[in-house]
């Protein structure tokens, strides 16, 4: 598996960090319902079988927070983009 | 058929043409009692202790592909009981016993092989968290030694006993830990299974769930609906996949990881042995190849593969440990596929649904306790009520505070 990172070209997995599902949110802990929504977020996970859009850490590289898209079933990346909307300027 | 010295005898005069399969291909019927979703290790386990500690015999095991396709015939066959908190060794005791008596019971070879589990620590903070998991053992009342240096050089003599970084100071021994044939395991339940009178349905996927009102009325597959009031998922890698074809979300996530096996060479290592400063074990099979192991790939994955840094890590560990192994080819690696569950513990219990019942979450250590767990989820799914020994294992205790983090394994440990 190889990622393309938008700043660095193509790379070998060697030089990123995994962070997980991209799609959670932390949620608000005065909100009612709290609880049960910081468990959701903790512990339980959708997990498809199909693609998933995740956070990867440039971390031997640029260090940019990327949202990689990959296939969970053959690992093919279908998009890699910046975590952070205008990091590209 | 009954296996047994005389009827190998009458085989072998007879051109042992006379062998029977070891279980039908049954067609599923209308409905069961209990159907499983899922024909791997636990769930033929749970078919077997079913039938035999309770009597429920009118029970279907759907399995997507063929029998041993799964975890279970990937796994890297070590059995031990090592473990330290005390939702966790009872069961895990309780597994190595029934492992023990596993060939009587199902009177089938399954290779049990109790060689011994070697785990060897390098630092004396190391060698303090040894000795506590070891005395926890005792206190559990199951067998641990604590080795010295010159212990370890008698069981082991070509580790790398003065490497640089990681040199070996010793090492905890659980000699009744070892190895067991995996696919035969699986072979044996199912054997004895359908012997008394468990239906396995191989290359039948399960496609959906129809539930009314809050409860499971059976299991649509691809070879047609299947009627059951106890619906009973085993299905370990998948179970995410599965559950949510019920509505259930679980607190799991699918990562892979890689096994290898070398060319074989003649017996040099007859225990099984653990590296302390990284993730590598070893044992050797009886046609001689180094099976071997380490670290889960680290990012979600459903393909029963991994790729090449886990490679080079696991073969680096390999060799700080051991340099002889830098001698060898390795033939064959491939990929498992894991529930990781948040805090590397399994989930044994009821679901939301009434009649359903859940059997997952078993990380890398799955294979090890198939016996209990299969004896546990059988007293779950015939009296509706946990086994004593499994009770820790609930699916509400990440909500509850109750984890089980027996060493910060789980989908991301952040140990690293």
């Amino acid at each position: 598996m190889r990622i393309t990172c938008p700043y660095c070209g193509e790379r070998s997995l060697e030089e990123f960090t995994y962070r997980g599902d991209a799609t959670v949110r932390r949620p608000d802990t005065l909100e009612p319902g709290a609880a049960e929504a910081w468990v959701d977020y903790v512990y339980r996970r959708d997990n498809p079988a199909g693609l998933h859009k995740e956070h990867w850490h440039h971390s031997a590289g640029c260090h940019a927070w990327l949202v990689v898209t990959r296939n969970m079933s053959t690992h093919e990346i279908v998009a890699v983009e910046f975590a952070k909307p205008g990091a590209a300027e | 058929m009954r296996y047994s010295l005389a009827g190998l005898i009458a085989n072998a005069a007879t051109g042992n043409r006379r062998w029977k399969p070891l279980w039908r291909e049954p067609e599923p019927k209308a409905s069961y009692d209990v159907v499983f979703v899922g024909g791997g290790g636990h769930g033929l386990a749970t078919a077997h202790y079913l039938a035999k500690e309770h009597g429920i015999t009118k029970v279907a095991v759907v399995e997507k592909s063929y029998l041993g396709s799964g975890n279970v015939g990937r796994n890297t066959t070590i059995v031990r009981s090592n473990y330290m908190l005390p939702g966790n060794v009872p069961f895990y005791e309780w597994s190595m016993k029934l492992w023990e008596g596993l060939e009587r019971d199902l009177n089938y070879n399954t290779m049990v092989s109790q060689r011994g589990v070697l785990n060897v620590f390098h630092s004396d903070p190391q060698r303090d968290a040894y000795a506590r998991r070891g005395n926890a053992m005792r206190l559990h009342g199951v067998d641990s030694e604590l080795l010295d240096r010159e212990q370890v050089r008698a069981i082991v003599p070509f580790v790398d006993f003065d490497n640089a970084r990681f040199p070996v100071r010793g090492g905890l021994l659980q000699r009744r830990g070892g190895t067991v044939r995996h696919d035969a395991v699986a072979w044996g339940y199912a054997r004895a299974a359908d012997r008394r009178g468990v239906d396995i349905i191989q290359n039948c996927a399960a496609t959906g769930f129809r539930i009314e009102g809050g409860c499971i009325f059976g299991v649509e597959t691809e070879k047609g609906f299947i009627a059951a009031n106890k619906v009973a998922l085993a299905c370990a890698g998948n179970s995410s996949r599965v559950a949510t074809m019920a509505g259930l979300r679980l607190p799991i996530e699918s990562h892979s990881v890689q096994a290898f096996v070398t060319e074989g060479v003649k017996p040099v290592i007859d225990v099984v042995m653990t590296f302390g400063a990284g993730h590598f074990y070893v044992s050797q099979s009886d046609k001689g190849g180094l099976v071997f192991g380490g670290d889960i790939e680290g990012y979600n994955s459903y393909a029963q593969r991994g790729n090449l840094p886990v490679i080079e890590d696991v073969c680096e560990g390999g060799m700080a440990l051991m340099p002889v192994i830098g001698r060898l080819r390795i033939l064959r690696s491939w990929g498992g596929l894991l529930d990781m569950t948040m805090d590397g513990s399994p989930i044994i219990d009821r679901t939301p649904i009434d009649g359903l019942y859940l059997n997952a979450g078993w990380c890398y250590g799955g294979f090890k306790a198939t016996p209990a767990s299969g004896w546990c989820f059988a007293h779950l799914i015939a009296t509706n009520e946990p086994h004593p020994l499994a009770a820790a294992y609930r699916l509400d205790r990440f909500a509850a505070g109750r984890v089980i983090d027996e060493k910060g394994m789980g989908a991301q440990p952040n140990l690293h």
